[in-house]
C-alpha cells in the first residue's frame, strides 16, 4: 500500500520532465516572444538593437535547449525564476494566485454535490416519471449552454437587474465566488445528474435490489445502504476528475468574472509569452492530475471491498 | 391438513401476453412440490408471483395465490414486506448475487432481520452463527464477516439458503437452487434443503429445469410446458408411469450415467 503510493509519486517526476519539455518546445513554436508581444501591446516599434539586447538578457537568444536545460537547473536550485513581464518571482506569484482557485473549487464542488447527487437519485428512482423527465430537460438545458453564455445570464440577472452580487469579482470574497461557482455548477450538475442517474439506475437493475426485496428489506434501506454505496464508486470519480481541472483554474470563467485565480493567470501569462509562469502552470496541473488520480483510486480501495480484499491494484 | 398456499386459477401475463395459464395446486406443511419444465415454462413466474417479484411489466392477471387467508397478487407492497422473508423465504439461483457485493454477509443478515424486527444486530448474530454452526459450515465467524465475492459459489448458496431460514418462513420458494453449482455441491445443497425441512418443518416449492433434482427431492410434482400444467400428482407416480408425452419427453432426455 505504501509502496504503491511512493511508486506512484515518484512516477511524477518522467511525466513531469515530459511535460515541461513539451510545452517549453510549444511555446517556442508558437513564433512570437515576450519581447515582441509587449512591444505589439504597446504600439511602440524599437531599433532592432533593443529588441536583441532584451532578448539576450532573458536569454532568448540561445539555442532551445540551452534554455531548457537553464531552466531545469534553476527549478533543481529550487528557482523557478521570474515573469518576463512583471518581474516578480514566479513561486510567490504562483502562491498567491491558488487561494481564489481553491476556493472557487472546493464551493463550485459543493454545489454541485448537493444539486445533482439528490435529483439524480430522484430521477433514478422514479424513473420515467414527470419528476424525472423535468430533470432530464434540465440537465438537457444545461449542458447545451457554454459556460460564458451562462455567466453572461448570471451576471444580467444577479448583478445587474438585482444587484445581489457584484458583476467583476471584488477580490476573492464570498460574495464574489458566488457567481462563478454557480456557472461552473450549473454545467457540472448537468452534467452529472445523468451520469448519477444512469449509475443508479445501473445498480437499482441489479440481482441483489430484488434479493433484498425478497427478504423483506425497506426499499428505501436498500437504496442507502447498498445502491447509493456502490454507485458512489462511479460518481466520486467523475467529481475527483472535476475537483483536477476546477483546480487546474477555469480559464473562460476566471477570465469574465475577473476572478484573480490560476486559470486567468495562465491565460494572461500565455498571451504575453510569459514562459516561466508557463512553465509553473504546467507543473501545477501535472502534479494536481497525478494527486487527483492518485486520491480516486485509493477511494476505491476504501469504497469496493473487491479491489480493496482482492488484491487487485486499482 | 390444510394447504399453506393456495395457487388457484392463476394466471400470468408480461406486457399483455400470458405466459402462464390456469394453473392450480396446493402446498402443505413440510411438503415439497417440484415444478419441473423447460426455459419459458413459466415455472419461475409462478413463485415470483407469490413474493410480488414478477417485475414491471409482470401481472398476475386470473385466479389467486392464497396465504394465510389472503390473496397474495392483493396485497399491498407494504403487507408484502411483511411476508416476504418472514413468512415465505426465496432461494435464488445465484445467491451470491441476491446479496450487495460491497456490504458483508453478516451486515445483509443483520438487516434483513431488523427489517421483520426479529432481532437486533447482536441478536441476529447470534441466530446466524447458530444455524451456520448447526449446517456444519466451518469458520462461522468468517462467514459472517466474508464479503459474498470472497466465498466459493456453493458455500454462496449455502449461506443463502440459512439467510432465508433463518427468519423461520413456514414456506420456502427455491428457483433452480442447484443450477449453477457442480455436481457434488448440488448434492451437498439438496441434501441440506432437505434437513431443513426435517429441521424446522418448512414446505417447499423447487423449481427446477432438472428433472434429477425434482425426482430426488419432491414429493408431488407439477410439470409446465408452455405456462399449462401438462401432469401432475405424486412423484414417483408421475416419473415412473408419465401418462404425457411431454413428461416422457423430458425424462428420457435425462443423460443417464452407467457406472461401469
Amino acid at each position: 500500500m505504501k509502496n504503491y503510493v511512493v511508486r506512484r509519486l515518484l512516477q511524477l517526476i518522467p511525466i513531469l520532465l515530459a511535460i515541461t519539455f513539451l510545452s517549453f518546445g510549444m511555446m517556442r513554436l508558437a513564433g512570437s516572444d515576450t519581447v515582441q508581444q509587449k512591444m505589439e501591446n504597446t504600439g511602440s516599434s524599437a531599433p532592432q538593437e533593443v529588441i536583441d539586447a532584451a532578448r539576450a538578457e532573458l536569454g532568448l537568444d540561445k539555442p532551445f535547449l540551452t534554455q531548457y536545460f537553464a531552466w531545469l537547473g534553476n527549478l533543481l536550485r529550487g528557482d523557478m525564476g521570474r515573469s518576463y513581464v512583471s518581474g516578480r518571482e514566479v513561486f510567490p506569484y504562483f502562491v498567491s494566485k491558488l487561494p481564489a482557485t481553491l476556493l472557487l473549487t472546493a464551493a463550485s464542488i459543493l454545489l454541485t454535490v448537493v444539486i445533482s447527487i439528490p435529483l439524480g437519485v430522484l430521477a433514478a428512482v422514479k424513473q420515467n416519471s414527470a419528476a424525472d423527465y423535468l430533470i432530464r430537460v434540465c440537465s438537457f438545458v444545461g449542458n447545451s449552454m457554454p459556460n460564458f453564455f451562462v455567466a453572461l445570464l448570471l451576471m444580467y440577472l444577479f448583478a445587474i437587474r438585482l444587484d445581489w452580487f457584484p458583476v467583476i469579482a471584488n477580490g476573492t470574497g464570498l460574495q464574489s465566488v458566488v457567481l462563478p461557482a454557480v456557472t461552473l455548477a450549473i454545467a457540472m450538475s448537468a452534467k452529472y445528474l445523468r451520469q448519477v442517474r444512469a449509475a443508479i439506475l445501473d445498480e437499482l437493475s441489479k440481482d441483489y435490489v430484488t434479493g433484498a426485496r425478497a427478504r423483506g428489506v425497506k426499499f428505501s434501506v436498500t437504496m442507502w445502504r447498498s445502491v447509493f454505496k456502490a454507485s458512489l464508486v462511479t460518481i466520486l470519480t467523475l467529481l475527483t476528475l472535476s475537483t483536477g481541472s476546477l483546480l487546474g483554474g477555469t480559464a473562460i470563467v476566471e477570465s469574465i468574472f475577473m476572478w484573480d485565480g490560476v486559470g486567468k493567470m495562465a491565460v494572461d501569462a500565455i498571451h504575453m509569452r510569459d514562459y516561466p509562469v508557463i512553465q509553473a502552470y504546467v507543473m501545477w496541473m501535472a502534479i494536481i492530475y497525478v494527486l487527483v488520480n492518485l486520491v480516486t483510486d485509493l477511494s476505491y480501495r476504501v469504497l469496493d471491498p473487491r479491489i480493496r480484499l482482492g488484491g487487485m491494484e486499482p | 391438513m390444510d394447504a399453506l398456499l393456495t395457487y388457484d386459477s392463476v394466471e400470468i401475463s408480461f406486457g399483455g401476453t400470458a405466459v402462464v395459464r390456469d394453473v392450480s395446486f396446493s402446498l402443505h406443511p413440510g411438503e415439497i412440490v417440484g415444478l419441473v419444465g423447460e426455459s419459458g415454462s413459466g415455472k419461475s413466474s409462478l413463485i415470483r408471483a407469490a413474493m410480488g417479484l414478477l417485475g414491471n411489466n409482470g401481472l398476475v392477471t386470473r385466479g389467486d395465490i392464497w396465504f394465510e387467508g389472503k390473496s397474495l397478487p392483493d396485497l399491498s407492497e407494504k403487507e408484502m414486506r411483511h411476508i416476504r422473508g418472514q413468512k415465505i423465504g426465496m432461494i435464488f439461483q445465484d445467491c451470491g448475487a441476491s446479496l450487495c457485493p460491497i456490504r458483508t454477509v453478516g451486515e445483509q443478515i443483520a438487516e434483513s432481520m431488523a427489517a421483520h424486527g426479529t432481532a437486533d444486530a447482536a441478536g441476529a448474530k447470534a441466530a446466524a452463527l447458530a444455524l451456520f454452526s448447526r449446517l456444519r459450515f466451518r469458520d462461522v465467524e468468517r462467514i459472517w464477516n466474508s464479503y459474498p465475492f470472497e466465498l466459493s459459489g456453493g458455500m454462496n448458496q449455502r449461506v443463502g439458503i440459512a439467510i432465508s431460514v433463518l427468519m423461520n418462513p413456514s414456506v420456502l420458494l427455491a428457483d433452480e437452487p442447484t443450477s449453477a453449482l457442480d455436481t457434488v455441491v448440488q448434492r451437498e445443497v439438496l441434501e441440506e434443503l432437505l434437513e431443513l425441512r426435517e429441521l424446522f418443518g418448512t414446505a417447499m416449492i423447487l423449481v427446477s429445469h432438472d428433472i434429477g433434482v425434482i425426482s430426488a427431492m419432491a414429493d408431488t410434482v407439477l410439470v409446465l410446458r408452455q405456462g399449462h400444467v401438462v401432469e401432475g400428482g405424486g412423484t414417483r407416480a408421475v416419473l415412473d408411469s408419465p401418462q404425457n408425452d411431454y413428461t416422457r419427453a423430458l425424462l428420457a432426455a435425462v443423460p443417464r450415467l452407467r457406472r461401469v
